[in-house]
């Protein structure tokens, strides 16, 4: 038996629409699981349960004036905490930014509010969203309802995590290398990265500008759709913003003739065996559900790990100069002049990886070396969008596993930074090239933890990743609902 | 063979006050790290154009009129200290005595 909390936004959204429920019953829904799980999930770094309850009264009034509502209405929502939030403590899980209240709101959350979506926190992370694992917060880590052992992914752990305990019905997260794909995969959601672009970046804290996508945590595809719609489109706060293309009626046409690309890689010697065998699995499904499944292959792919280590962290060394202690709330007195405590404040502030992750980009961007790293770094990132194009000649979608492994224990990867970076190895090329790629559940392996597989689309490309998406998820049936649910 | 780097100076222009032992552990960490990047060289020939941003955009104009923006107020909300409307910060240039 399942509570309002663990349906889908799809579902609900219809419930609401009919007076079936209330936007009430709902978010008390979620509240009520957030006090059962939370403790030991800690998904969440700011919980906003009066501004939630609040909005729900409003929207049920609103509603039983007979006023049409968005879809989105009355949906209980969590956003990565490096979205910003007027009013709302914003930390990108750092103790740079631990009292950091932002003066404004991010657009998406603009546009999410404004058609009534009801915000019930927000959620922990990597910080500065470098991280895997979301052991990188400086608040500590979140635990995978799989496994409370093990790590939930990162670098939208938080986000996650809190959608697959049913603690919100959907969350943003963000996606810089593989940061809501990975994380999906690891907890059995639904993980979607947009198109380059497609959402607006207005209000999400820079890591790296190139690469930086806005993307959603659902229990379903359909839903995965819907979110995206609400938060698509062009935004004269985002220069790189992208008008949303008209959404196409053919969701559910199913996938005859689609062609599937599978990646060379996919059954490599870094992936886990259970992870092929779910993989293979889905693959055969697709065959038989009429797509043309053959191979293909991103020659450029084993340099996309480099290319992306080197371009992630310069632009992340420049985006984070402006933490300097004098406007955003952490300051480290003491230093004999202004620079003393600039290096004393940010050498206190920031934790290892994002310390790792400065000096890793400042040294690739310095005199001498800024040709032989960042500028090669930048043509490798030439020849893998090459690649795609190639690809996408081929094929409709790629298709590939979204994590080489499942879910692993926390502290197992956390001082080996290569181990850690190579999890990214399958999400990584889709940031480079600006494509679309969605993360679905496709099974679980022997230790019973969620797979993740991935669909990669052409620039814009969603509406066929919905499509293969949604169709492989209603032949899959699965029904996932984490161990740690079965208590509650 | 890992990199081996000056991490004194690269703190330096990070602006980043470094413990002896994190010096230490960066220097191993990065030369490693470095050694698996510094592969970006042997893939991309001269002739291969970088890329800055994947899906290029020409310049994005709008017209030139002002709209609202933060208050004065808002805008220094989260300095450690302010004062008169602006941000403080401790002494940058040497008075002489």
């Amino acid at each position: 038996m399942t509570d309002l909390c663990d349906r889908t936004a799809t579902e609900l959204s219809a419930g609401l629409a009919s007076g079936e429920l209330s936007a009430v019953d709902l978010t008390e829904s979620c509240l009520s699981r957030i006090d059962a799980v939370e403790d030991r999930v800690k998904a969440f770094l700011t919980l906003t349960p009066e501004v939630a309850r609040e909005r729900a009264v409003e929207l049920d009034v609103h509603r039983a004036t007979g006023a049409p509502q968005s879809a989105v209405a009355g949906i209980p929502l969590a956003l990565k905490d490096v979205l910003t939030t007027r009013g709302i403590r914003t930390t990108c899980g750092s103790r740079i930014l631990e009292s950091y209240v932002p003066p404004y709101d991010c657009t998406p959350w603009t546009r999410l509010s404004g058609e009534g979506a009801v915000l019930l926190g927000k959620t922990n992370c990597d910080e500065f969203a470098m991280g895997s694992s979301n052991e990188n917060s400086a608040f500590g880590p979140v635990h995978n309802p799989w496994d409370l052992d093990a790590v939930p992914g990162g670098s939208s752990g938080g986000s996650a995590a809190a959608v697959a305990a049913g603690e919100v019905v959907w969350a943003l997260g963000t996606d810089t290398g593989g940061s809501v794909r990975q994380p999906a995969a690891l907890c059995g959601v639904v993980g979607l990265k947009p198109t380059y672009g497609l959402v607006s970046r207005y209000g999400l804290i820079a890591f790296a500008s190139s690469l930086d996508t806005v993307g959603t945590f659902t229990r379903s595809v359909p839903d995965a759709a819907v979110l995206l719609g609400a938060i698509a489109g062009r935004d004269p706060r985002d220069a790189t913003s992208l008008d949303a293309p008209p959404v196409a009626s053919d969701l559910d046409r199913g996938i005859a003739g689609l062609r599937v690309g599978v990646l060379d890689g996919t059954f490599g010697e870094g992936v886990a065996q259970g992870v092929r065998d779910a993989v293979r699995a889905a693959l055969d499904r697709l065959d038989a559900l009429g797509a043309e499944v053959g191979e293909v292959s991103l020659p450029h792919a084993d340099y996309a790990l480099s290319a992306y280590y080197l371009i992630a962290p310069s632009e992340a060394s420049s985006n984070l100069a402006r933490y300097d202690g004098v406007r955003y709330g952490f300051r480290v007195e003491g230093g004999a002049d202004s620079m003393e405590m600039m290096a004393r404040t940010r050498g206190q502030g920031f934790g290892a990886e994002v310390k790792r992750r400065i000096m890793l980009g400042t040294y690739a961007l310095s005199a001498g070396y800024y040709e032989a790293y960042y500028g090669q770094a930048q043509k490798v990132r030439t020849l893998i969008i090459r690649d795609y194009e190639r690809a996408f000649e081929e094929c409709d979608v790629l298709v590939s596993p979204t994590s080489p492994t499942t879910a692993f224990k926390i502290g197992e990867r956390a001082d080996d930074p290569m181990a850690m970076y190579l999890s990214d190895v399958f999400t990584i090329p889709a940031n480079l090239a600006g494509v679309p790629a969605i993360s679905l559940p496709c099974g679980l392996d022997p230790a019973g933890l969620p797979v993740g597989l991935q669909f990669t689309g052409p620039v814009l490309g969603e509406q066929v990743l919905f499509r293969a998406a949604e169709t492989l998820e209603r032949d899959l049936g699965l029904d996932l609902r984490p161990p740690l649910l079965s208590g509650v | 063979m890992p990199v081996e780097i000056d991490v004194d100076r690269v703190a330096r222009l990070a602006r980043l006050e470094l413990t002896p032992e994190e010096k230490e552990r960066l220097r191993l960490q990065l030369g490693l790290i470095l050694e698996h990047a510094a592969k970006v060289g042997e893939a991309a020939a001269d002739d291969v154009p970088p890329t800055a941003y994947a899906i290029a955009r020409a310049n994005v104009f709008r017209p030139d009129v002002p709209e609202p923006s933060l208050t004065h107020e808002a805008a220094l909300s989260n300095a450690p200290e302010a004062e008169e409307g602006r941000f403080k910060v401790p002494r940058i240039v040497e008075t002489g005595s």
